[in-house]
C-alpha cells in the first residue's frame, strides 16, 4: 500500500497522527459539551486553548513554575477567566439566537489573540520538554513526551466520557441538555450548572495548551490555526455528541497522517473533505442517533 | 383535610405574565389549601398552563404576588421555587430521551423530607421497575405519564402542579392516572391541576377555578359544579 516508504516513516506519521487527534479529541469533547448545553459555538476554544500554553509559559518565564504545577493551575486559571466571561458575555446573550453567542466568542478569541500578540508578539516561544528522551522499538523511536500526551488525552476523554454517561452529575447535564427549565424545577440550579460546565469546557482547552506547549511552538496563533479543525471534528461527529467528538478527533488526527503518506498535498484538506462529505450525506453527524448525543 | 378556616398554603393574587410583548395572564387569582385539590379548568389558550409555569418561575416575565405558606416566590428562580417545596409535571411529560427510566425517575434530588427512596418508587410503580433500564421515550404514553409523575414525587414537594396528565391516554390509562392522582391526593398533597377533561377533574377535585383570558372568571366547589355544568361547559365551549 506504501511503497517504498519505509515501516518506521508509516509509524512515525502515524504517531503524529495520534498526537494531533488527541488534541483534536480533547478539544472537540470541550466545544462539544460547552455546545451541547448551552448552545453555544465556542469560537473562544482556540484561543483558551493558546492561553493555557501562554499561562504555562508565563508561569515557568516570569515565576519559575515547572510544567507540573502548571498541568494544573494553568487549566484553572483558564477555567476561571471563562467563568468571568460566561458571566459577563454569554449569560446575558442566552435567550438570543445561538448566533449572537457564535459571534461574541469569536469576538472574544480575536481580542484574546489579540493581546497575546500585543505582549508577546507573534514569533512562538520555546517550552522544554519536560519528559526528554523515548523508547527505540525497533522500527521508530518513540519520545516519552508524545506517550505521555496521548496516554492524559485518552484518559482525560474517557473520564470525561464516564462522568457525563455514568454519574448523577452527567445525567444533570444530558437532561439539561434537552429540558433546562424541567432539570431546575426539580431544585437543581441549573445556571450554576452552566456556568460550571462552561468553565470545565475551557479548563480542557487550557489543559490542551499546557500539553501542546512543549510540542509546538507557543504562539498566539496556535488557537486559531487548530479551531476550524476542532469545528470540523464537532460537526463531523455531530454537534453536541461527546463521544462523536471523542472518536472523530482521533479518527481525524489519523486521517490527516495516512494522507501525509498517500498524498501528502491533500493532508491540509482532508478532514474538510470529509467534513464537507457529513454533511452531505449525515449532516447530523456520524454519531448522532447513535447514542442521542451523548 | 382541607379546611376552610386554614389559612391558604399557596395565594396567587394578581398575577400578570408575559412571552415577549404578548400578555398571557392578566390579573390570575385564587388560592388552595393544604391537601386541596384545585382544578384550572378552561378553553385551549385561555392561561392554564402559563399559570402553572409562572408559579414555578418557568415564565420569568411576570409580576404579581404568588406565596407559598407566606412566603413570597415572585422573585424567586425556578430552583428556589422548587426547593421551597413545589413540584411541577409539564403537560408534555418532558422525559428525558437520553435518560433511562431509572435516570429518569432518580433526577430529581430529595429536597425535603417525605421524598420517596428509589426503592419506595419502585415498589409504588411496579410497571417502571420492570422497564427501569429502557430509555424513558420508549415507555406508552400512560407510561410516561407515570414516570413523569413518580418523578416528581420523589423531591418531598407537598405542592403539586400537574399539567393536563389526562391529555393524549386512552381511557383505560386515563383511569388509571385518575387513579393515582385520588392516591397523591388521599396521602395529603396539594394538588393544582390542570385539566381539560371535565370528567377527570370532576372524579378528582375538591375545587374548580375557570380561567378565560388570563384571570379567574368563575369558581365552584365540587358539589357546585354539578349544578353549574352547564354554566362551566359554556366557558370551555364544550
Amino acid at each position: 500500500m506504501f511503497g517504498n516508504l519505509s515501516i518506521s516513516l508509516v509509524l512515525g506519521q502515524l504517531l503524529i497522527g495520534l498526537i494531533n487527534g488527541s488534541f483534536y479529541a480533547m478539544l472537540s469533547m470541550g466545544l462539544a459539551i460547552i455546545f451541547g448545553l448551552m448552545n453555544v459555538v465556542n469560537f473562544a476554544h482556540g484561543a483558551q486553548y493558546m492561553l493555557g500554553a501562554f499561562v504555562a509559559w508565563i508561569m515557568l518565564d516570569t515565576l519559575g513554575i515547572g510544567y507540573w504545577p502548571a498541568l494544573i493551575i494553568a487549566p484553572v486559571v483558564v477555567a476561571s477567566l471563562g467563568l468571568m466571561m460566561e458571566r459577563v458575555v454569554l449569560r446575558p446573550l442566552q435567550n438570543l439566537d445561538h448566533l449572537y453567542g457564535l459571534l461574541a466568542t469569536y469576538s472574544m478569541a480575536l481580542i484574546i489573540e489579540g493581546l497575546v500578540r500585543q505582549k508577546y508578539g507573534s514569533t512562538g516561544l520555546p517550552y522544554a520538554n519536560p519528559i526528554p528522551g523515548g523508547i527505540d522499538i525497533g522500527v521508530m523511536f518513540l519520545p516519552w513526551y508524545r506517550v505521555w500526551v496521548v496516554a492524559t488525552s485518552l484518559v482525560i476523554c474517557l473520564g470525561t466520557w464516564l462522568l457525563i454517561d455514568r454519574t448523577r452529575l452527567g445525567a444533570y447535564l444530558r437532561a439539561a441538555t434537552e429540558r433546562p427549565e424541567i432539570v431546575e424545577s426539580f431544585g437543581i440550579n441549573v445556571p450554576r450548572l452552566v456556568a460550571l460546565t462552561y468553565g470545565f469546557g475551557v479548563g480542557l482547552a487550557g489543559l490542551g495548551g499546557v500539553l501542546a506547549a512543549p510540542i509546538y511552538q507557543v504562539s498566539p496563533y496556535m488557537g486559531s490555526s487548530i479551531m476550524i479543525v476542532i469545528f470540523a471534528v464537532v460537526v463531523i461527529g455531530g454537534m453536541g455528541s461527546i463521544i462523536g467528538a471523542i472518536a472523530t478527533g482521533y479518527l481525524l488526527g489519523l486521517a490527516e497522517a495516512v494522507t501525509k503518506i498517500v498524498y501528502p498535498e491533500a493532508a491540509n484538506i482532508v478532514i474538510f473533505v470529509i467534513m464537507m462529505l457529513a454533511l452531505i450525506f449525515r449532516p447530523k453527524g456520524l454519531f448522532s442517533g447513535s447514542e442521542n448525543a451523548r | 383535610m382541607n379546611s376552610d378556616d386554614a389559612p391558604p398554603l399557596l395565594q396567587v393574587e394578581n398575577l400578570e405574565a408575559w412571552y415577549g410583548e404578548s400578555k398571557a395572564l392578566h390579573g390570575m387569582g385564587f388560592e388552595v389549601r393544604q391537601g386541596e385539590l384545585l382544578t384550572l379548568l378552561g378553553r385551549n389558550g385561555a392561561g392554564k398552563t402559563t399559570t402553572l409555569r409562572s408559579i414555578m418561575g418557568i415564565v420569568k416575565k411576570r409580576r404579581g404576588s404568588v406565596t407559598l405558606g407566606g412566603e413570597q416566590l415572585i422573585d424567586k428562580r425556578t430552583f428556589e421555587i422548587a426547593r421551597r417545596g413545589i413540584a411541577y409535571c409539564p403537560e408534555e411529560r418532558a422525559i428525558f430521551s437520553t435518560l433511562s427510566v431509572r435516570e429518569n425517575l432518580l433526577l430529581p434530588p430529595v429536597l425535603r423530607s417525605g421524598g420517596l427512596s428509589e426503592s419506595d418508587l419502585l415498589a409504588t410503580f411496579p410497571n417502571l421497575s420492570r422497564r427501569a433500564t429502557s430509555m424513558g421515550t420508549q415507555l406508552s404514553g400512560g407510561e410516561q405519564q407515570m414516570l413523569a409523575i413518580a418523578r416528581i414525587l420523589r423531591t418531598g414537594s407537598r405542592l403539586l402542579l400537574l399539567d393536563e396528565p389526562s391529555e393524549g391516554l386512552a381511557p383505560v390509562i386515563v383511569k388509571e392516572i385518575r387513579d393515582l392522582v385520588l392516591r397523591i391526593k388521599a396521602q395529603g398533597f396539594t394538588v393544582v391541576l390542570v385539566e381539560q377533561n371535565l370528567s377527570f377533574a370532576k372524579s378528582v377535585a375538591d375545587r374548580h377555578v375557570v380561567i378565560e383570558n388570563g384571570k379567574v372568571v368563575d369558581s365552584l366547589t365540587a358539589a357546585e359544579l354539578n349544578s353549574g355544568m352547564t354554566r362551566v361547559k359554556s366557558y370551555l365551549g364544550v
